[in-house]
C-alpha cells in the first residue's frame, strides 16, 4: 500500500506554504513563498491576488517534490487562509479588480464612522455578533463598490464576484467554484451567526449585491475537487488562519483555549454549539462546522501589539540586536523594578476597544535600567493576555484551567512562565509548532476519513512544554492594579481634530 | 612555514582601520586608505558583515565595527538566540525518537541546558532550562568539550555520577578523539543509571561549535542490547543538529 498525506495551503498575510503531513500529523516538507505588500497611502494595504495564486501554482508541486510524493498520494487539501482581507474578480475572466484590500488596511475609516450612525447598524452588528469596524469585509467591499465607477451595477448582473482569500483559492483550484466556509464568512459582518447564511438585513445595509457572494459552506466537508495546482485531489476543508490553529491545537471542547504570540496576539476560546455574545469586548465568531452537524462557536481576543513591541524595543530604540535577546536582557534584573509599558501604539483592542488611546512607560525613576524596560516589554504580553482571559471567563461563565500556547514567542521562557504567572493556570506547548497548517490538514483529514474522528486527531497532540504557576497571589493582584493603572493612562490621549 | 593568506590579511588591516577611529568609514575611505580596488574592498567588508564582524549604518551606507567584534571571546550567540534557532528543528526531533531533547552550550565549566523539549508521551514532565550537567558525564557535554566550544576544557579532577563515568583524564582524552572521528557523542549510564543520551555539534560561522543537541531517555531504549546507541537515533540526532546548524549559518551546502 502507498503510504499517503494531506496538505495544508497556508495563505497567510506575507507569504503562502504549501505543507505536507503525514498520518501522525508530522510536517513532511514545507514550501514557502512570500508576496509583494502594497502601501499605496497611509493606511492602506493592499495583496495582488493573481501574485499569491501563482505562488499556489508554483508552491504545490514544490512541496511534492521534496516530500517525494506525487498528487495521487494526496489524500486531501485543507486551506487556512488570512482572515478579512477582501478580494473582488470578474466572474468571465477570471481577473482580479485591482488589488486585494489586506485585514489591516483602514481606509473604511470614515465609512465605518457614518455606517455606525445608520439606521439598521444595531441590526446588522446583532445579526453578526460583530462591532461596526474597519477590521471587517463588509465595509471594505462597500468601498470598493463606490470607488470604481459602474463596478456596483456590474455585480448587480452578477460579472462581479467578491471572495476572501480561500473563496479565491478555491475558485482557481476548481476551475470556477464559487464558495466560502463558514469561518471566514463570519468576519465578513454579513453573515447571520444563527442562519449560518447571508443576512438579507446585512446586504441592504452595505448595498451589497446578493448575486457577488459566495455560496456558503461548512468548513470541513464539501468543496469539489481540484483541477489545478493539485488535479485530482479533494479540498477537504477551509477556515480562517486563527480558527484553524484552535483547531491544530484540538481545541474541540468548550472551555478550550489557544493563544497564539505573533506580532499581535489572538486568543481564541472554544464555547461548543453557543453562540456566547460578549459584553467584556470580545468578538463572537465561528469556529469549524464539520458538514452535517452544527457549528461549534468560539469567542476571540485579538490583542495588537505583542511581539510587536519587542521588535519596535530592537529596531526603534536599538537596545538589543535580535528579538530573542530580549530575554538576556530581562534575565539581568529579577524585576520590573516599578516600570510597566502600555503598548497602545495604534489604540488598545480587546477588551478596551480605546482607538483614542497612545501608549506610555510610567513609573520610570533613575533606579530604571533597560534590563528593566525588557521586563516591562515581556510582562506587557502577559498583562494584555490576563484582561481577555478575564474578558472571556466573565462572558462564558467558562473558568479557563489550561492555555495552549503557540506562535514565534513561545520560545522565550520568561515570558510563557510570566504567563502562567499571572493568568494562575499551566501554559502548554504543543509538539507542533506549526498549529495554522496543521489546523487546515487536521480539518481536511478528517472530512475524507484519512482521520477516524476527533479522538484519533487529539491521539496526535503531545505536550512538548510547560510552564506552572508560581507567583505569590498577593504579588499577582499587586502588579495586576499597577498594570490596569497604567491602561488607564493611556485613555484621552489623542484629541479628534 | 607555509605561505600567508593575502585576503585575511586585507580583513585584518580592514578591522584595524575601522577600529582605530570613532566614527564609521565609506566603501571609498576605507579602500583608498589600504590602496585597495573598491571591488575587493567590497568583498571583504561583505563577508566580514556576514560573520557580524563588522555592520553598516542603514541610512549612510558607512561602515563601522559589528557587535560579534565587541563580543569576540565572551560568548559566541546569545543562549536565547540559540533556542530561537534550535526550536524549530528539536520539535521533529522529539517526534521522531520519541525522546526528549535538549540544547547545551558551555557556561562556567558546566554545560548549560538553552533548551528541553518534553518526551512526547504526555507524562507528568518538568522543564529544565537553564539547569547544568557535567561536561564529561554527559553526550552534551562530551561534543562541547570534542570541539572545545567557549573554550570549554576538561576539569582538572573528573567527579563519578555512575560506576560507568570516565574518570580517567586519558580515558577521556581517548573518548573525545573518538567523538571528533565519528562526529557525535554518547553517553550509556555514565551520569544516571538506566539513561542513554546521543549529542551532536551545533555549527555557526565557518564551523565554529555554538551548542549541542541531543536526545536522552531509558538506556533499553536509546542503545541495543550491546549497549550501543541505535544507528537510527544517532542518525536523527546528527540531522537535526546539522539542520540547526544551516541555519545558523554553519553549514556548507557541500557538508
Amino acid at each position: 500500500m502507498t503510504e499517503r498525506y494531506v496538505v495544508a495551503i497556508d495563505q497567510g498575510t506575507t507569504s503562502t506554504r504549501c505543507i505536507v503531513f503525514d498520518r501522525r500529523g508530522r510536517l513532511v516538507s514545507v514550501a514557502q513563498q512570500e508576496h509583494k505588500q502594497y502601501f499605496p497611502r497611509p493606511g492602506w494595504v493592499e495583496h495582488d491576488a493573481a501574485e499569491i495564486w501563482r505562488n499556489v501554482e508554483r508552491l504545490a508541486p514544490e512541496a511534492l517534490r521534496q516530500a517525494g510524493i506525487d498528487a495521487g498520494q494526496v489524500a486531501a487539501i485543507g486551506i487556512a487562509n488570512q482572515r478579512e482581507t477582501t478580494v473582488l474578480w470578474d466572474r468571465r475572466t477570471g481577473h482580479p479588480i485591482g488589488h486585494a484590500i489586506v485585514w489591516q488596511d483602514t481606509r473604511t475609516d470614515d465609512l465605518v464612522r457614518e455606517l455606525r450612525r445608520r439606521p439598521g447598524a444595531a441590526v446588522v452588528e446583532h445579526d453578526s455578533a460583530l462591532p461596526m469596524a474597519t477590521y471587517f469585509s463588509g465595509p471594505r467591499i462597500s468601498w470598493m463598490l463606490d470607488h470604481r465607477p459602474g463596478l456596483r451595477q456590474r455585480a448587480e448582473r452578477g460579472e462581479i464576484l467578491f471572495g476572501t482569500m480561500e473563496t479565491w483559492l478555491i475558485w482557481n483550484l476548481t476551475g470556477g467554484l464559487h464558495v466560502t466556509d463558514v469561518t471566514n464568512a463570519s468576519r465578513t459582518m454579513l453573515l447571520d451567526v444563527h442562519t449560518l447564511d447571508w443576512s438579507p438585513a446585512a446586504l441592504t445595509f452595505f448595498g451589497i449585491p446578493r448575486a457577488m457572494l459566495p455560496q456558503v459552506r461548512a468548513s470541513i466537508g464539501g468543496f469539489d475537487t481540484a483541477r489545478h495546482a493539485f488535479p485530482g485531489v479533494r479540498i477537504g476543508a477551509a477556515l480562517g488562519d486563527q480558527q484553524a490553529a484552535l483547531f491544530g491545537q484540538t481545541c474541540f471542547a468548550p472551555g478550550e483555549a489557544k493563544c497564539t504570540y505573533g506580532t499581535g496576539s489572538f486568543l481564541l476560546l472554544n464555547t461548543g454549539d453557543e453562540l456566547v455574545r460578549s459584553t467584556h469586548g470580545l468578538l463572537s465568531t465561528v469556529a469549524y462546522q464539520i458538514e452535517g452537524g452544527p457549528a461549534a462557536y468560539a469567542l476571540e481576543g485579538s490583542i495588537a501589539i505583542t511581539g510587536s513591541l519587542v521588535q519596535w524595543f530592537r529596531d526603534q530604540l536599538e537596545l538589543i540586536a535580535s528579538a530573542p535577546e530580549i530575554e538576556t536582557l530581562a534575565r539581568t534584573v529579577t524585576d520590573n523594578g516599578g516600570c510597566y509599558i502600555v503598548p497602545a501604539f495604534s489604540g488598545l483592542f480587546a477588551p478596551h476597544w480605546r482607538s483614542e488611546a497612545r501608549g506610555v512607560i510610567v513609573g520610570l525613576t533613575s533606579y530604571i535600567t533597560k534590563g528593566h524596560l525588557a521586563r516591562a516589554v515581556l510582562e506587557a504580553t502577559a498583562w494584555q493576555t490576563r484582561e481577555v482571559v478575564d474578558a472571556m471567563n466573565a462572558d462564558s461563565g467558562l473558568d479557563l484551567s489550561t492555555l495552549r500556547v503557540d506562535g514565534g514567542m513561545t520560545a522565550d521562557n520568561l515570558l510563557m512562565q510570566y504567563v502562567a504567572d499571572v493568568l494562575d493556570v499551566p501554559v502548554v506547548r504543543p509538539l507542533a509548532a506549526e498549529t495554522v497548517s496543521l489546523g487546515a490538514a487536521y480539518a481536511a483529514g478528517l472530512a475524507v476519513d484519512y482521520w477516524p474522528d476527533l479522538e484519533g486527531l487529539r491521539q496526535n497532540w503531545h505536550r512538548a512544554a510547560q510552564w506552572l504557576p508560581t507567583m505569590d497571589p498577593a504579588a499577582r493582584d499587586r502588579e495586576y492594579r499597577n498594570w490596569q493603572r497604567a491602561v488607564q493612562r493611556t485613555f484621552d490621549w489623542t484629541r479628534p481634530s | 612555514m607555509p605561505g600567508t593568506v593575502q585576503s585575511i590579511e586585507r580583513a585584518a588591516a580592514v578591522l584595524r582601520l575601522l577600529a582605530a577611529g570613532p566614527g564609521r568609514l565609506a566603501l571609498g575611505e576605507i579602500a583608498h586608505s589600504l590602496d585597495l580596488a573598491k571591488g575587493t574592498t567590497h568583498g571583504i567588508l561583505r563577508t566580514l558583515q556576514h560573520v557580524g564582524f563588522v555592520d553598516q549604518d542603514r541610512a549612510s551606507g558607512h561602515y563601522g565595527l559589528g557587535p560579534a567584534m565587541r563580543r569576540l571571546g565572551t560568548s559566541q550567540l546569545d543562549v536565547n538566540e540559540l533556542r530561537s534557532f534550535a526550536i524549530n528543528w528539536a520539535d521533529p526531533l522529539a517526534a521522531r525518537t520519541g525522546e526528549a531533547v535538549r540544547v547545551g552550550t558551555v557556561l562556567a565549566g558546566q554545560v548549560l541546558v538553552v533548551h528541553h523539549v518534553f518526551r512526547p508521551d504526555d507524562t507528568f514532565q518538568t522543564l529544565e532550562v537553564g539547569a547544568h550537567l557535567p561536561l564529561h558525564a554527559s553526550a552534551l557535554g562530551k561534543v562541547l568539550l570534542a570541539y572545545r566550544a567557549a573554550g570549554a576544557v576538561p576539569a582538572a579532577h573528573l567527579d563519578r555520577f555512575t560506576r560507568r563515568t570516565i574518570l580517567a583524564p586519558r580515558t577521556l582524552a581517548a573518548e573525545l578523539q573518538r567523538v571528533r572521528g565519528a562526529g557525535w557523542a554518547a553517553d550509556v549510564e555514565e551520569m544516571t543509571p538506566g539513561n542513554a543520551a546521543i549529542a551532536a555539534p551545533i555549527r555557526a560561522h565557518g564551523g565554529l561549535v555554538v551548542g549541542a543537541v541531543g536526545i536522552d531517555g531509558l538506556v533499553e531504549r536509546v542503545c541495543d542490547s550491546r549497549y550501543r546507541p541505535h544507528q537510527q537515533l544517532v542518525a536523527f540526532v546528527r540531522d537535526a543538529a546539522r539542520s540547526i546548524s544551516r541555519e545558523l549559518g554553519g553549514l556548507r551546502e557541500a557538508a
